[in-house]
């Protein structure tokens, strides 16, 4: 069996005239925790998208688990998860009925327990039995990532996963995400403009600008190719530079 | 087809509904509303009198029979402008699920409403005017699916556009079933369209069934070709639909509307 879990070959999209992904090539091994940065329209929410099946690359190959996407979707989708703090869950339904449609979509074998568990970890169980709408968007981006563990999945795509999150909930969930990266081995790729998120959880890092990847390589190796003290200083580097080359 | 994922969506459809005041009236409210207005108006004929009293069983049974129709349409669509509006598309369709999962699981809460309607208006309507549903028999279930059935296909098509062209084309889930009222005969028979309409008419699956059932309640018994005639074009209008729908959806995921529209 390969050790890639996403194999990504001259994935492309166009919308119109406006590229949004441009050639983007790479690997993903398993259990590697993948950070996907960028400036805002560098094409990183596109590039998951097309992950998950739900946007038609104008080309390219993806390959996830060894087969192709979006020819196996839903065998793909069963071993993968998905959480963006710009989703949400039906506001008019308890949290925990959210969980259970989900798990139930996903086949979840003990739900009950695995809710219970989830909510515990994302220090939401005493929000259980409230309306998913009357959360703040903190609670909810907790629950968002509640919902995308539900199946244990293999691969999960986190965009922007601690957008909303206060300093001191942002650091619980870092934790509790490398917590349960430690003990499950999954693999997980991460776009986050929180530059302590990518340092922290990120084994491996990809720049992206204009939908291209510019840089790629550790936290380490990356601050030493840009000559910076933080990937903050890369960032912006980065995003001012119109045109950059790949280091 | 999974049935595990279908009874997933069917229960978060119903829980969704069941907790929205707008949908409950959209089961309980409006139309027994439509009921009352016509069923009064149906009361006032009589009263001015030169009117078949047949007219009024006539009335009322087609006030039923079309909001089965629109409660099947409308399920599907709003169904799915209720992941829509509550940004829930894209966990939707990042999950594994099939569209013809989420497709079937829509139509059976289309069922589930146009059953509960159809009980709650035949029950009203054999206390306020004396109308027994119950005397239509099995023809009644007959029209009943064909109705159904038009209402999924008009569902799908409507919920098509919508993914397509997005928030601008809403409105067509709820002007949809009112463009083709006119030439579907509810009220008053195709032979009292302009002539160069009536062609026209008679390409709509739900023509039949209420041609059908006007002469079924005057002479006691369902002309079965009526039946025949609705279920074969419902057919065709399930086809085309779902390839409507299909090619729409294939459309949204190539502009990145699966994901635009969710959030
Ligand atoms: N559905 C769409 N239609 C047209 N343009 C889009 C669509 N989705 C994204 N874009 C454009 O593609 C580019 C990349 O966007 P996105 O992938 O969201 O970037 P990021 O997540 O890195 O901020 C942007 O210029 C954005 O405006
Ligand atoms: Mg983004």
């Amino acid at each position: 069996m390969t050790d890639k879990v996403i194999e990504v070959k001259n994935l492309s999209k166009a919308f119109g005239e406006r590229t949004a992904v441009d050639g983007l090539s790479f690997d993903t091994r398993r259990g590697e925790i993948l950070g996907l940065l960028g400036a805002n329209g560098a094409g990183k929410t596109t590039s998951m998208h097309m992950l998950l099946g739900l946007t038609t690359p104008t080309s390219g190959l993806i390959q996830i688990f060894g087969k192709a996407m979006p020819a196996h979707r839903v065998e793909i989708l069963q071993k993968m998860n998905f959480a963006s703090a710009y989703q949400f869950l039906p506001y008019n339904l308890r949290v925990w009925e959210n969980l259970y449609i989900f798990a139930e979509i996903y086949g979840v074998k003990n739900k009950r327990k695995k809710i219970d568990e989830l909510l515990g970890i994302f220090e939401l169980s005493h929000l259980s039995n409230h309306t998913t709408g009357r959360l703040s968007s903190g609670e909810q981006t907790r629950l968002n990532l509640c919902k995308a563990l539900l199946n244990d999945p293999e691969l999960l795509l986190l965009d922007e996963p601690t957008a909303s999150l206060d300093p001191d909930i942002a650091d619980k969930v870092r934790k509790a995400l490398a917590q349960l990266h430690k003990e499950t081995g999954m693999t997980i790729i991460n776009t986050s403009h929180n530059m302590i998120d990518v340092h922290e959880l990120c084994s491996r890092i990809l720049f992206m600008q204009h939908g291209k990847i510019i840089a790629e390589g550790s936290a380490d190796e990356i601050l030493q190719k840009y000559g910076s003290e933080t990937l903050e200083e890369v960032f912006i580097t980065i995003a001012r530079n119109p045109v950059s080359q790949k280091v | 087809m999974n049935l595990r994922v279908i009874k997933a969506l069917i229960l978060k459809y119903i829980l969704i509904w069941s907790r929205t005041s707008f949908r409950i009236m959209d089961i309980f409210f409006w139309p027994v509303i439509d009921l009352l207005v016509w069923g009064f108006v149906t009361v006032y004929m009589l009263k001015v009198g030169n009117v078949v009293p047949s007219l009024i069983t006539f009335l009322i049974a087609a006030i039923i029979f079309w909001n089965i129709l629109y409660r099947s349409q409308q399920v599907v669509c709003v169904s799915f402008l209720d992941d829509v509006w509550s940004r829930n598309l894209l966990n939707i369709f990042a999950s594994p699920i099939r569209t013809s999962e989420y497709v079937t699981a829509t139509y059976i809460v289309g069922l589930i409403q146009s059953v509960i309607v159809m009980c709650l208006l035949g029950v009203l309507a054999y206390f306020l005017y004396s109308f027994n549903f119950l005397i239509l028999g099995i023809g009644a279930a007959l029209l009943f699916v064909n109705l159904l059935l038009m209402g999924w296909a008009l569902g799908l098509f409507t919920t098509g556009f919508i993914l397509r062209w997005g928030p601008p084309a809403e409105g067509l889930a709820w002007a949809l079933p009112f463009l083709v009222q006119p030439i579907s005969a509810v009220f008053y028979p195709v032979s009292v369209l302009p002539a160069w309409l009536q062609p026209v008419a008679w390409c709509v699956p739900s023509t039949y069934v209420f041609e059908g059932l006007r002469q079924y309640l005057a002479q006691g018994h369902l002309d079965i070709t009526y039946v025949q005639m609705a279920f074969l074009l419902n057919v065709a209008y399930m086809v085309v639909c779902g390839l409507v729908f299909h090619f729409f959806f294939e459309e949204a995921r190539k502009l990145g509307y699966l994901a635009k529209f969710g959030s």
